[in-house]
């Protein structure tokens, strides 16, 4: 191996993506062995695995190098991005060997993100495929610019110029109109290693570099935004007499004296020190990772923004973006889901998807749910306002990622576009008579009652023993019932996943006025999904939302069957009917929890009075 | 960027902001602590990280009780200067079942006193991230794992479900009982780690130096006698030689190399001109081609 002045190199983060069996780890390999990169031991190993898996051969399967998994040297597939790292006299590399199965398009995301440059694999048997389209999309997507388009396996048609011509004119037809700046195209033959490492004597039609030569020299393009940003990671106290906001700076410079903005939010300062553990720095530049101290106090805290004063970021808190959907459950509009960008963690939920675009083909299709792996162009509306830049500017304060709030799972990334300002046009207007004065006038405290449950369950019924029980004794009520509502609020709405969570949504919300009012609210709505549920809980003060189940079996409302809803939906007039074709998420931990087959109704309503009305049992 | 922001500049840089983002976001973090090199460098990013601060985490070390005894020297070295914790657990089952890497083999022993007895210390303090100085460019399936790897309630890693990981945007959501591995040093390799130490002046336990050291040739390995436990088998011979260690583990499981490197500079020029890869020493690795994919599903660093 080379000798390792690390320090002297420059850095080059890449990644290796094409159609499955277009030599993708193997030119990997290839690129490994060249680069005198592997190990006697390891090539020993490789021998020897080589070998097993080909009892018939003596040539070494470099692909074996990158494949991993036990599972992917089975199937003989990549699941899952390998990283590797090596270097020539004049740089470091770092490579993400990327899946092609479409299946696995979440895994190539993960190794698009970092990469400043993607080399494309075609087979120059087959010309540019529909992964090929599907890769290079992504690398656009994901904000990759550069791309080595290495067409392989020349030795299979026996080195043609004219084949190499005509995928090299397909590729930049197809690479063109998706941003990408700039394609170096050479011909290379990976099992022989052909303009690999070192330049190929077969194909004197070309007189360019060789792969490896090519990485070497790429220009990196310097980041496009300049403007000094530093989200906030962790705040360092050790001690009263210091308060220091450690992060890494993700755009532009800073020295001490500039001034900071402290996002979002207008409060400025001055930077007093730029510490680290080596010293005091003068001045410091994106990249590294510094803790500032500020000439006075100011409110800032994780996953706010420290900005150049001068020239903030702005702020906003809806937003056009492009969603990678990575979930194995779908995307559905007006669900909340956790999204973080930056250091900040907001609620966020899509309320509209404007188009999905087939990664394929690149053609804009409506849509009213995104699955895994596809592509959507969406609106997002978050809880709070976040300081953010485009994506394509600057992708710290642009990239984000979406995480499903009961499963925790990653569930998509994303990529801000441009923000929508119709929030920044509205303004809370302040009120000088609250919930508390308008609650003490009705000398009762405002309460949300729930009911979740099965169509047929009895919601409804109790529902309204409980609100007569409640009128009787003065107090101030309103129930709310889904099937009344849905005659006009949400008469518009159907009964998809999508439909009910925006039916759900709808009712929390005017569950919320209601309760703003100073009313006690009783919502009936079947509710079948824990996240909604959860949104409307999350609407509402610490202990105004009771979750009161009304768990009735489905045989139990299928007998009943007050309306001859499961009847129709058993004989399939019915579609999307809870408890037959659509799930139900019972609560797992509700405040009461009322099993009607078992209890007669007016104990249901004793035990919801009780709980409304703990002391009137005294 | 500048030209004298480096790339051990940056890779400090993004270790440092992974130790942030665990102190920021997890309950109970703590730093696995096994005193060889990487860990080494892992403490000294540790304290880089938090300075002026004390670092927010303690350190664990998972104790075989077949550790080289300088290694161990060095450890209360450590927990001595005083500004970490130092936690030491031992598998007290192993030890009554006499566990051991000679009379057992490498696979029993590995298992008993390291991967449980590792589970065994995070289920007794309920820590939710443990961060370790696993490198990708140590096994092909180290390549493949996350910066922050997720491990279910039984510790276990599921290789086909990994979670994505975009940018440097990490989930850390997990629910009670779950835990995250963090690896900071993923995207270093062996080279950069021994160019660090030099440059940040770091110190590591003396094994990694040459000397002459008493050892007996076993399985075409150079294992080192460090005390009297060692049995020697029929025909073995102790004798000195001039060896060094490129990785430390437990001493009957881990191969010298014979070398006269004695400074930092002699390792490196040495690396600079080997031919053979980091973990040959490790005879554990020697099992089956894809074990330290097993070992980790099962719980292993």
């Amino acid at each position: 191996m080379s000798q390792g002045n690390t320090s002297a190199r420059s850095s080059l983060r890449f990644i290796t993506c094409g159609s499955v069996d277009d030599g993708k780890s193997t030119l990997l390999g290839r690129l490994l062995y060249d680069a005198g990169m592997l190990a006697d031991d390891q090539l020993e190993t490789l021998t020897k695995e080589s070998r097993r898996q080909h009892p018939d051969s003596d040539v070494l399967d470099f692909s074996l190098l990158t494949d991993g998994l036990d599972a992917e040297r089975q199937q003989g597939i990549t699941i899952d991005v390998a990283y590797r790292y090596f270097h020539s006299a004049r740089r470091n590399f770092v490579v993400a060997d990327c899946p092609g199965h479409e299946q696995y398009t979440r895994n190539m995301a993960t190794g698009a993100s970092r990469a400043d440059l993607a080399v494309v694999l075609v087979d120059a048997r087959k010309g540019l495929l529909t992964q090929t389209r599907r890769h290079t999309y992504i690398c656009a997507l994901l904000g990759i610019r550069k791309i080595v388009l290495a067409v392989n396996k020349m030795d299979l048609v026996d080195y043609r110029h004219e084949i190499y011509q005509r995928i090299e004119t397909a590729y930049r037809d197809l690479a063109d109109p998706l941003g990408i700046r700039s394609v170096h195209a050479l011909p290379v033959a990976a099992l022989t290693g052909d303009n690999v490492g070192a330049r190929s004597g077969r194909m004197p039609w070309y007189d360019g570099p060789s792969l490896l030569e090519l990485l070497e020299s790429i220009e990196v393009e310097p980041a496009q935004a300049t403007d000094f940003r530093m989200p906030v990671q962790w705040v360092n106290r050790p001690n009263q007499d210091f308060r220091g906001y450690a992060g890494t700076i993700c755009s532009g410079r800073i020295k001490a004296g500039d001034e900071v903005m402290i996002q979002p939010g207008a409060h400025k300062a001055r930077v007093a020190r730029i510490v680290t553990a080596d010293g005091d720095l003068p001045q410091a530049h994106a990249g590294q990772a510094v803790t500032l101290t500020l000439d006075r106090q100011v409110d800032a805290s994780r996953g706010d923004v420290l900005t150049d004063a001068a020239r903030p970021a702005a702020e906003a808190d809806q937003f056009a973006a492009h969603l990678l959907w990575m979930g194995d459950e779908p995307l559905l509009p007006n669900r909340g889901y956790w999204l973080k960008l930056g250091t900040r963690t907001v609620n966020a939920r899509i309320t509209q998807i404007k188009h999905k675009v087939d990664v394929n083909t690149q053609a804009k299709l409506a849509a009213h749910r995104l699955a895994l792996n596809e592509v959507g162009y969406c609106n997002l509306d978050l809880d709070h306002p976040i300081a953010f830049e485009p994506y394509a500017t600057n992708h710290e304060l642009g990239g984000f990622i979406l995480i499903d709030r009961q499963s925790n799972a990653t569930v998509a990334c994303g990529m801000l576009d441009f923000a929508l300002h119709r929030a920044s046009n509205v303004h809370w207007q302040h009120l000088d008579v609250d919930k508390l004065s308008r609650a003490r006038n009705k000398g009762q405290v405002p309460r949300c009652i729930w009911f979740t449950g099965l169509s047929g369950a009895g919601k409804s019924t109790i529902a309204n023993l409980l609100e007569r029980r409640l009128c009787a004794l003065g107090y101030h009520t309103y129930l709310l019932d889904g099937d009344n509502l849905r005659h006009g609020l949400n008469r518009d709405l159907g009964f998809t996943p999508e439909a009910r969570v925006e039916n759900v949504r709808r009712v929390a919300e005017v569950a919320n006025l209601m309760v703003d009012a100073g009313l006690i609210v009783i919502a009936c709505v079947i509710s079948p999904f824990r996240s909604e549920r959860e949104f409307a809980r999350n609407l509402f003060d610490e202990g105004e939302f009771l979750e009161v189940f009304v768990d009735t079996p489905l045989e139990e409302c299928e007998r009943r069957d007050p309306k001859g809803l499961y009847r129709r939906a058993r004989a399939g007039e019915i579609s999307n009917f809870t408890g037959i074709d659509s799930p139900y998420e019972a609560p797992l931990q509700p405040q009461v929890h009322l099993r009607t087959d078992r209890m007669q109704l007016e104990a249901a309503v004793d035990e919801l009075m009780a709980h409304l009305l703990p002391s009137s049992s005294d | 960027m500048t030209s004298s922001f480096t790339h051990l500049d940056q890779l400090e840089a993004e270790s440092i902001h992974i130790f942030r983002e665990v102190a920021a976001s997890f309950q109970r973090p703590v730093m696995l602590y096994s005193i060889g090199k990487d860990s080494s460098v892992l403490l000294h990013l540790l304290r880089k990280a938090f300075y002026p601060a004390r670092p927010p985490m303690p350190l664990l070390h998972v104790d075989t009780t077949w550790k080289f005894r300088e290694m161990i020297a060095f450890r209360d070295e450590v927990a001595a200067a005083g500004d970490v914790e130092v936690l030491v657990h031992i598998n007290q089952d192993g030890v009554r079942q006499g566990i051991s890497p000679l009379t057992h083999g490498a696979a029993v022993h590995t298992d008993v006193m390291k991967t449980v007895a590792l589970k065994q210390a995070l289920d007794k303090y309920a820590f939710d991230a443990a961060m370790g100085g696993a490198r990708r460019d140590e096994e092909k399936s180290r390549a493949k794992e996350r910066v922050f790897s997720f491990r279910n309630a039984q510790h276990r890693w599921d290789p086909k479900r990994q979670r994505p990981e975009l940018w440097n945007v990490y989930n850390t959501h997990i629910h009670k009982g779950e835990s995250v591995r963090v690896f900071p040093m993923s995207n270093w390799t062996e080279m950069d780690v021994w160019h660090y130490i030099r440059r940040e002046n770091i110190p590591v336990v003396p094994l990694y130096f040459a000397r002459e050291r008493p050892v007996v040739e076993r399985d075409g390995a150079l294992i080192m006698v460090d005390d009297d436990r060692f049995i020697l088998r029929e025909g073995e011979k102790v004798q000195m030689r001039m060896v060094r260690f490129r990785t430390l583990g437990c001493y009957p499981l881990t191969g010298a190399v014979e070398s006269t490197a004695s400074t930092l500079d002699a390792i490196i020029d040495e690396m600079a001109q080997s031919r053979s890869s980091e973990r040959q020493g490790r005879v554990i690795d020697h099992d089956p081609s894809a074990s330290m994919e097993r070992k980790k599903q099962e719980g292993y660093f």
